[in-house]
């Protein structure tokens, strides 16, 4: 069995594009449930946004990439004043509810043959990179060491994607110990109380919904720029998964998200060549590579069970928070 | 005990203010008689035909109430009198089905609960509503008035709100070293008790510099060696200038403070007046007492009977 290749293989996750995505979508979504308290189950109709935002401006408009990227961003923007504004003044299950439907609705209508021409339904879209590749002002080449060896574009992408994630982590960080931060804070422990305080609850919910959703969003286009932007990418269990990561890294920390994420993808990628490998060495005789394929989810879940169990804060949440939970 | 055993004298003279253990009660705060509805002299809250039903229950139906400013207003009436449902409903946090009112002579008529707080109306609740996962210093910060770091946009550079944090801080531990909190300020607030959690809710509600204090039950739940303090707490609400209305049980608490008393039972305002007078309206013995009032209450725990033996203690008292 190639212990090196799936080592090396698990490790060149550590700082994939896809991880930092999903690192940056569930940090959208630590705004959202661990700081806020709103229970959004649509992460992955934002992303969905951000990826087609992104494509078709740049497909069928021919923007520059800064535009495309606004689009992106301003398109999550109106999804979540829509979901918000009949939703924010009701409790948090209508959110819920009203967040995974929509979401759904989004990944059809790019999924739906009568906009073919402009999403290419169910195939998706692709051929959109070269407008971000030529901004790449790196020289072609080979840079990095071992596994994390890539190609002047790889490299290129990895540097603006974890890029953004720091910057977003610092903007988490700085804003969560605000003043602003408390009163989001607040709303999650009681939002009567802080609207007994003179606190307008609901303009706070919004703006929390607006910044973790655009985090999503952008989480989106950096998910897209590695591979095509395919609908089915963006089923609910993306959002899934990221809730995964989220509560696996801690719920209401800056840290967590992005640990969580590495941590994710790289036992998902360890899981998925060690069973390939164990396959076809025969040390599981009752199972098919297709089967094998499978069951690295199988095991990515008991991982997570396991540490939900045995450290349900998450690897960066505050055990004291636990002994007062109702 | 029975009905005609009560002293019943709607021409009582106003008691004399008592010994110098008692608090000193404000007075001649009415103009006329002291009936439902009457008027004060410097009102801060009128009220004015406020009705709110639930389905075929009509929970508030509040012709006139005006609330005596710099005064300590109680009130009282049995369960479902509507006492809390017309809290909600003047803090904004409800909508009645019709009518309107005014605090400091500005409508509050549909302003919603946040700006009915800045205008310096802060009301606490029944349950208490601590911010359990905020530290005790965070919950009070929470409650200084306008914070500009509290705009999304200043928040991202300390500097604009740094000066005032600090001012904030500054005076939320001298208030929590007036409420006895200050040795639990870096802790949870999920970590106080019951009592010290309504001491962080009024001392929260302070950090706005509140014109009138509304409180929902402020004893509700309360360690008995802890009352007392919460007592003295609610007079100096008045010391410093503030006007307070809340909302008891406790008859003992509502006559030891209480400077008026309005009395509501099944959404209307049945008296009003001095707490020593209005306990002998006959309305108001009929709204407690009402069809139980010559039944043997005994050991019963039933709070509604609970008010009864206390109005019953209360009148015994009087004689």
């Amino acid at each position: 069995m190639d212990w090196g290749a799936i080592f090396g293989n698990a490790a060149v996750e550590l700082i994939s594009p896809t991880t930092a995505a999903y690192a940056l979508a569930a940090l959208g979504l630590a705004v959202h449930f661990g700081y806020t308290g709103l229970l959004n189950f649509g992460q992955a109709g934002f992303m969905a946004l951000g990826a087609y935002g992104y494509a078709i401006s740049i497909l069928t408009f021919g923007f520059p990439v800064w535009g495309a990227f606004l689009v992106g961003v301003g398109a999550s923007v109106v999804f979540a004043l829509i979901l918000g504004v009949p939703t924010l003044r009701l409790r948090a299950d209508y959110l819920a509810i009203v967040t995974i439907a929509a979401a759904e609705i989004v990944r059809l209508l790019f999924t739906t043959n009568t906009f073919s021409a402009v999403t290419g339904s169910a195939n998706g879209l692709s051929g959109y990179k070269n407008e971000f590749a030529a901004l790449n002002p790196l020289a072609e080449g080979s840079y990095g060491f071992g596994p994390f060896e890539n190609n002047a574009y790889d490299t290129w992408l990895r540097i603006v994607a974890w890029s953004i994630v720091i910057l977003a982590a610092l903007l988490v960080w700085q804003i969560m110990r605000s003043p602003w931060g408390r009163v989001i804070k607040g709303i999650r422990e009681d939002e009567d109380a802080v609207r007994a305080l003179g606190k307008n609850v609901y303009a706070y919910k919004m703006q929390s919904l607006i910044l973790g959703g655009v985090f999503g969003t952008i989480a989106g286009m950096i998910f897209a720029l590695p591979r095509a932007v395919v609908p089915s990418n963006y089923q609910t269990t993306l959002t899934f998964f990221i809730y995964a990561i989220l509560l696996l890294g801690g719920a209401a920390t800056v840290l967590g998200p992005i640990i969580g994420s590495m941590i994710f993808w790289v036992l998902l990628s360890f899981f998925s060549g060690f069973v390939a490998r164990a396959v076809e060495a025969g040390w599981l005789p009752f199972m098919t590579s297709v089967q094998g394929g499978q069951l690295r989810f199988i095991l990515v879940g008991v991982a997570i069970m396991l540490i939900v169990i045995f450290r349900p804060q998450g690897i960066f949440g505050n055990k004291k928070e636990l002994s007062f939970v109702r | 005990m029975s009905a005609d055993a009560i002293p019943v004298d709607s021409t009582v003279a106003p008691q004399p203010t008592g010994s110098t253990n008692k608090p000193i009660k404000t007075t001649g705060l009415h103009i006329g008689e002291a009936e439902p509805g009457c008027a004060k002299v410097d009102p801060i809250l009128v009220v004015d035909n406020v009705r709110r039903t639930f389905g075929g229950l009509t929970a508030v139906d509040v012709d006139h109430i005006e609330v005596p400013r710099g005064a300590i207003t109680a009130l009282i009436g049995p369960n479902g009198a509507g006492k809390t449902t017309l809290f909600n409903l003047l803090t904004g946090f409800d909508k009645p089905d019709a009518g309107k009112w005014t605090f400091e002579g500005r409508s509050l008529s549909g302003v919603p609960a946040y700006r009915v707080a800045r205008m310096g109306q802060i009301r606490t609740f029944q349950l208490t509503k601590a911010l359990g996962l905020l530290t005790v210093m965070d919950n009070m910060l929470l409650g200084a008035k306008g914070q500009s770091g509290e705009n999304l946009f200043r928040a991202l550079l300390p500097f604009l709100w740094r000066s005032q944090e600090e001012g904030n801080r500054a005076k939320a531990l001298d208030l929590l070293t007036r409420f006895k909190l200050d040795t639990k300020k870096d802790d949870y607030a999920a970590s106080l008790s019951g009592g010290q959690r309504k001491l962080l809710e009024m001392a929260r509600a302070l950090m706005s510099d509140p014109t009138l204090v509304m409180l929902d039950e402020p004893m509700a739940g309360v360690n008995p060696a802890l009352t007392q303090s919460l007592l003295d707490h609610i007079l100096n609400l008045k010391a410093e200038g503030m006007t307070v209305l809340f909302v008891e049980h406790d008859m003992h608490m509502v006559r030891h403070i209480a400077d008026w008393v309005i009395v509501m039972a099944e959404g209307k305002v049945v008296a009003e007046g001095d707490p020593h007078e209005v306990m002998r309206n006959p309305a108001v013995i009929d709204a407690y007492l009402g069809q139980h009032h010559d039944e043997d209450i005994g050991e019963d725990s039933d709070v509604e009977n609970q008010h009864v033996s206390a109005v019953k203690e209360l009148l015994d008292d009087e004689r």
